[in-house]
C-alpha cells in the first residue's frame, strides 16, 4: 500500500456537504461561534437545491386562513402514517420561523401586492384537514433553491464557517467507544488526504437518485453519506420508499411537468392505445403520480413498451397545436427539442416513470442526531454523528413526501441540528488523542480502490445497478420481481470486486470518484431492494402488486436496514413514533389515504 | 492525450457536475464529444462559460434569453445539437 501523508485539522464541528441542509447548518453553528468546516464535493451553489424550484412549505396564513396543525396534518396522511408525529410537528411549527429567517437572510421571495410573501397551492396540502385548499408554498420566482444556496453560503462566510470546496468525504471517523469524531477527505485538486475532526460530524450529503437508470437527481446525488453510515456498522431506514415522477424523458431523466397532461396531453404505448383509459377510467391521464406511474409500468412489462428495449411509454402533445404548447407550457418544447430530440407539434415525446426523492436514509431525531435501536432503547443516539437534509430520515416524509416539504425539511432540521451542537459543544474544547490505527481501515480502502485491477470499468457496472433498480425496485412490485431483484443486485455488488480503475492520480481523478461513488450507490441499491422484498404491505411509494392494502398492525413501523461488506443484508425495525411533541396537537390516527 | 490534458479534462468534468441533471447532461456531453478537438479559444470560452450560476445556464441553453456572449452562445448551440443525438 502507499504511503499517505495526511493533513489534519480540527474544528468543533465539521459538516459534509453544502446544498440547503448543509448550509443552514454550517451558518448557524457558526452564528453559535463553534468552529465549523464545511466540506463539498461541489461549489455551494452548485449542489441539487438548485434544482428544486417549487417553494417552501410554511403555514404562513398570507393569502387567507392557515393553522401549521393543518399542515402538520396533511404531512401525515401524505406519508401514509409512516412519519413521526412528533418530528412532523416540530417541522410544521418551525416552518414558520425558518422561512421569516430566510427572508431576514435576504431570500427574495415572490411578494403579494401588500408586500407579504406570496404563496400559491401545492398537491396535498390542504385547511380544516383536507377540507379546503391551503395557499402555503412560498417561492422566489423560479429560483428558489438557488436563492436559498446564495443566501445561506453567504450568511455561512459572513459567520467564519471554513469552506473546503471540490473536497471528496471518503469515510467516518469513530473512537473505540462508538463516538463518531471526524471525517477522512480527498481534495480532489491538489490529491492530499486531510483528516477533519470535529466533536460532531454533521452529514448533509443528499439523496441516492442514481441507483436507478432514470432518474432526475443531478450526477452528484449518490448518497456519499448513507454510504460512509453503511460501512460504519450503522443501519439505514424506510430505504423502500422511492418517490417517482411519471413523466421523464426517456435516458435523460428531465422532468416533463404534470402540467403537460392538464392541459390535455396524454400516454400511449406501444400499439399506440390511450392506456390510462383502462386503469383509471374517469381520471384517466390525470390520475395521481403513482396511479399513472404503475399504470405505465406494468404496460412496459406486459410488452407493450415502446422502443427497442419496450421499455418507455409516448407522451402525445401534437394535438393541442404549438400555440398553446407555447403560451400555456413554456420550456417544455424546449425540454423535448433538446433531450428527446422531438418536435412536440409533430412526435410524442418518449417517457417513463422517474426516480425522483428517496425519502429513506439516516435515521434521526428530530435535532437531527443519529439513532440506533439497542437493546429497549429505540431512540438510542450514536454520538457525534448528525445527518440532515435528504440523506436524513428524521422521519418527517414518511412513505410518502409531499411537493414543497423538502426545501422546508432542509432548513429546519439543518438549523436543530446547529442549535444542538451548540447545546452539547462548548466552542474550542480540545479533542481527544486517537490511535494511529484510527484510519487504516479507511486508507486501505482508498488505496484498494485507487489500485484496482479488476476487468470490469466503473460505467458498466453502474449501469448494471442502474438497469437492475429500474426493472426490479422502481414502481412495480411483486414478491417474485423483487426476488429476482435481490439475487440481480447482489450479483452487481458482488461485481464490485472485480471493478477496474484505470488512472492511478490523486489529481482530478474522475475515474476513481466515481468509482467510489459508486460503491456508496451499490450499498445503498442493496438496502432499497431487499427493504423493498421484505415489507409485504402497500404504503405510500411502496406498492405491492401482491399485498394491496396498507396493514398497520404488521407493518406501521420503520425498516432498519444494515449491509456489510460481503453485500448481506439484515433487518430490524423502530416503531413509528405516534406521539406529538406537545399538547398544541393531537396524534393523528390511521386512516385510509384517499384524495 | 498528454498528462496535462488529462488533468485538464478531469477538472473540467468535474465542473461539469451541476445542481441540475439536464446541465450535466448538456455540458459532459459536449466536453466529451468535442473538447479534445477543440481550439483554444473554443476551450477557454468553455472553461469560463462553466463558471456562471446553473439557473442562468438553464435559461440560455433553453433559449429564453440569450448568452451574453457569442462565443458562449455558439458553445450552447452546440451544446443542444450534442444533446439531441
Amino acid at each position: 500500500m502507499d504511503s499517505y501523508k495526511i493533513q489534519q485539522h480540527k474544528f468543533d464541528v465539521v459538516v459534509v456537504g453544502a446544498g440547503g441542509s448543509g448550509l443552514r447548518a454550517t451558518f448557524g453553528l457558526a452564528e453559535k461561534g463553534l468552529s465549523t468546516a464545511c466540506i463539498s464535493k461541489v461549489f455551494p451553489t452548485r449542489s441539487h437545491t438548485v434544482a428544486a424550484q417549487g417553494g417552501i412549505a410554511s403555514a404562513l396564513g398570507n393569502m387567507g386562513e392557515d393553522d401549521w396543525r393543518f399542515h402538520f396534518y396533511d404531512t401525515i396522511k401524505g406519508s401514509d402514517w409512516l412519519a413521526d408525529q412528533d418530528a412532523v410537528e416540530y417541522m410544521c411549527r418551525e416552518a414558520i420561523p425558518a422561512v421569516i429567517e430566510l427572508e431576514h437572510y435576504g431570500v427574495p421571495f415572490s411578494r403579494t401586492e401588500d408586500g407579504k410573501i406570496y404563496q400559491r397551492p401545492f398537491g396535498g396540502m390542504t385547511t380544516h384537514y383536507g377540507k379546503g385548499t391551503a395557499q402555503r408554498t412560498c417561492a422566489a420566482a423560479d429560483r428558489t433553491g438557488h436563492a436559498m444556496l446564495h443566501t445561506l453560503y453567504q450568511q455561512a462566510l459572513k459567520h467564519q464557517a471554513q469552506f473546503f470546496v471540490e473536497y471528496f468525504a471518503l469515510d467516518l471517523v469513530f473512537d473505540s467507544e462508538g463516538a463518531c469524531r471526524g471525517v477522512l477527505a480527498w481534495d480532489l485538486n491538489e490529491g492530499a488526504l486531510h483528516l477533519f475532526r470535529g466533536h460532531a460530524v454533521v452529514l448533509a450529503t443528499g439523496g441516492y437518485g442514481r441507483t436507478y437508470f432514470s432518474c432526475t437527481s443531478a450526477h452528484t446525488c449518490t448518497g456519499d453519506g448513507g454510504g460512509m453510515v453503511l460501512r460504519a456498522g450503522l443501519p439505514l431506514q424506510d430505504m423502500e420508499f422511492v418517490q417517482f415522477h411519471p413523466t421523464g424523458v426517456y435516458g435523460a431523466g428531465c422532468l416533463i411537468t404534470e402540467g403537460v397532461r392538464g392541459e390535455g396531453g396524454y400516454l400511449t404505448n406501444g400499439k399506440g392505445e390511450r392506456f390510462m383509459e383502462r386503469y383509471a377510467p374517469s381520471a384517466k391521464d390525470l390520475a395521481s403520480r403513482d396511479v399513472v406511474s404503475r399504470a405505465m409500468t406494468i404496460e412496459i412489462r406486459e410488452g407493450r413498451g415502446i422502443g427497442e428495449h419496450k421499455d418507455h411509454m409516448h407522451l402525445n402533445l401534437m394535438h393541442l397545436g404549438s400555440e398553446v404548447i407555447r403560451e400555456r407550457l413554456p420550456g417544455i418544447a424546449e425540454t423535448a427539442r433538446i433531450f428527446a430530440g422531438v418536435d412536440v407539434s409533430k412526435d410524442p415525446i418518449p417517457v417513463l416513470p422517474t426516480a425522483h426523492y428517496n425519502m429513506g436514509g439516516i435515521p434521526t431525531n428530530f435535532h437531527g442526531e443519529v439513532v440506533q435501536r439497542k437493546g429497549d432503547d429505540n431512540d438510542a443516539v450514536v454520538p457525534g454523528l448528525f445527518a440532515i437534509g435528504e440523506a436524513a430520515c428524521v422521519s418527517v416524509h414518511g412513505a410518502n413526501r409531499l411537493g414543497s416539504n423538502s426545501l422546508l425539511d432542509l432548513v429546519v432540521f439543518g438549523r436543530a441540528a446547529a442549535n444542538r451542537c451548540a447545546e452539547l459543544i462548548r466552542p474550542h474544547t480540545p479533542h481527544p488523542d486517537l490511535p494511529a490505527s484510527v484510519l487504516d481501515t479507511a486508507l486501505a480502502r482508498f488505496d484498494g480502490l485507487r489500485h484496482a485491477k479488476g476487468s470490469t470499468p466503473t460505467a458498466k457496472l453502474r449501469l448494471d445497478m442502474q438497469r437492475t433498480m429500474q426493472r426490479d425496485a422502481a414502481v412495480f412490485r411483486t414478491g417474485q420481481t423483487l426476488r429476482e431483484g435481490c439475487a440481480n443486485i447482489d450479483k452487481v455488488y458482488a461485481g464490485f470486486g472485480d471493478v477496474q480503475v484505470s488512472d492511478r492520480s490523486l489529481v482530478w481523478n474522475s475515474d476513481l470518484v466515481e468509482t467510489l461513488e459508486l460503491a456508496n450507490l451499490l450499498g445503498q441499491a442493496v438496502a432499497t431492494m431487499h427493504s423493498a422484498e421484505q415489507r409485504t404491505e402497500s404504503r405510500g411509494a411502496h406498492a405491492r402488486e401482491d399485498f394491496p392494502d396498507r396493514d398497520d398492525a404488521n407493518w406501521q413501523k420503520h425498516t432498519l436496514s444494515w449491509v456489510n461488506d460481503a453485500g448481506e443484508t439484515r433487518f430490524d425495525y423502530r416503531p413509528v413514533h405516534m406521539y406529538t411533541m406537545s399538547k398544541d396537537v393531537d396524534v393523528v390516527p390511521p386512516k385510509k389515504r384517499v384524495y | 492525450m498528454d498528462a496535462p490534458d488529462a488533468a485538464e479534462l478531469g477538472r473540467l468534468r468535474w465542473r461539469c457536475r451541476r445542481g441540475m441533471r439536464e446541465l450535466d447532461v448538456l455540458l459532459a456531453g459536449w466536453l466529451d464529444a468535442h473538447w479534445l478537438r477543440a481550439d483554444p479559444a473554443q476551450r477557454r470560452a468553455f472553461s469560463e462559460l462553466i463558471e456562471q450560476q446553473d439557473p442562468d445556464l438553464w435559461v440560455w441553453c433553453t433559449g429564453r434569453a440569450p448568452a451574453p456572449r457569442a462565443d458562449w452562445q455558439a458553445l450552447i448551440d452546440d451544446f443542444r445539437a450534442t444533446a439531441a443525438h
